[in-house]
């Protein structure tokens, strides 16, 4: 048992003066993403049933590749900073500490693949 | 991680079902959630049988009629009667909301009462607010100022008052905080609609001199942005309210100020 006070258990260990960079962050990267998805879904359409050698020369056009290489890193970013709050809603304690630094890595690691994979494709 | 399933002292079971009234035609079924702390058993969900032609519109009515008639140990808070207070707070039909402002034609087929959602409950229908309100207490719900103490009043636009409208009628009866699925999971660190709805009825008061203070205590990864725009607090609030609004103003001055 601990003799706390209502209020103390209610003020916790104060405000973490932080929140809101992350939330500008989501939203900056959601506005890009409301662009980029279409632009993305189209570019990638065209690429759609291409040979590998078809797509190379398509992807060697800097339009497609840009596009493709700022949404892939784009979305890995919003979907770090996205899984972040889902596991410090549903996750507790240190393992919630723990999931956040694995899809931290996780989101870094994916959007390196992805830039690696696309200018592999374009050169 | 979250608690997905009641403790196995938490589960509900079968309770009484209490015998009809006597000569009365006009029935309706009504199963209230009950618990007392001092006989040790789960909680059940007993069984009512109202007779609505003796009773009167709202579903207090029906509970004072229940207390009154049929089981006196029934445990339920209740006051002004006219959703002033904000005391009958409760989960009635799947809903969040003042038993005295509710009427029982609103609901279909049996009325099922529980306390609110995801609180701990004292007895039957009364869930502990303590932690509810030890954080209302939190977000300053006072007017803080610096400068001298005019020798009238405060002074305030007809503008700037009707910036408080849908702010201060809040009866802080905890529909909307108990329906936030953000406050289930981290009541104990996310302030919930409620307490944040208070705290900027004082951000946006043109009298208020701690505005800066109060946005500094509220910036935290779990004070306020736990909120996820889930917009049940706006859904269930009895008195009308849109604390999802609050909350999205307090965040958009966050950004004001930030960026």
């Amino acid at each position: 048992m601990r003799f706390l006070t209502d209020r103390k258990r209610a003020a916790g260990l104060g405000s973490a003066k932080s929140g809101t960079e992350h939330h500008w962050h989501m939203m900056v990267s959601s506005v890009a993403l409301v662009g980029l998805v279409p632009l993305f879904v189209f570019t990638f359409g065209q690429a759609l049933g291409m040979t590998y050698a078809e797509a190379s020369l398509y992807y060697a056009r800097p339009f497609p590749a840009i596009v493709a290489i700022l949404t892939l890193l784009v979305g890995f970013i919003h979907f770090k900073g996205g899984v972040q709050v889902l596991i410090e809603d549903y996750v507790h304690g240190f393992a919630r500490r723990a999931l956040i630094i694995g899809s931290i890595l996780l989101s870094y690691t994916a959007a390196a693949i992805a830039v690696f994979a696309i200018v592999r494709i374009a050169l | 991680m979250v608690q997905l399933t009641l403790p196995k002292n938490s589960r509900m079971t079968t309770g009484k079902t209490w015998p009809k009234p006597e000569g009365a035609t006009n029935l309706r079924k009504v199963q209230i959630y009950r618990w007392n702390p001092d006989d040790g058993k789960n909680p059940s969900l007993d069984t009512y049988f109202v007779d609505m032609d003796t009773c009167g519109p709202m579903v207090l009515d029906a509970l004072i009629k229940i207390k009154s008639e049929i089981d006196p140990t029934l445990t339920f808070r209740r006051s002004c009667r006219e959703g002033i207070c904000g005391s009958c707070a409760m989960n009635i039909d799947g809903i969040n909301t003042l038993a005295c402002i509710y009427g029982l034609e609103e609901i279909s087929g049996d009325i099922k009462i529980y306390p609110l959602p995801h609180m701990p409950v004292v007895k039957d229908l009364i869930p502990d607010l303590t932690h509810f309100y030890a954080q209302h207490a939190s977000v300053m719900p006072w007017l803080e100022t610096k400068t001298n103490r005019p020798a009238k009043e405060w002074k305030q636009s007809i503008s700037d008052r009707k910036k408080l409208d849908g702010l201060y009628e809040c009866v802080m009866c905890a529909c909307c905080s108990t329906s936030c699925p953000s406050y289930w999971w981290n009541g104990d660190r996310y302030l919930g609609p409620a307490a944040l709805l208070h705290a900027y009825r004082w951000i946006i008061d043109s009298r208020d001199e701690a505005t800066g203070e109060r946005l500094d205590d509220l910036e935290d990864p779990f004070k306020l942005y736990r909120c996820h725009t889930i917009m049940n607090c706006a859904k269930t609030c009895p008195k009308g309210l849109n604390p999802a609004s609050a909350i999205a103003h307090i965040k958009k001055m966050m950004v004001e100020r930030a960026v």
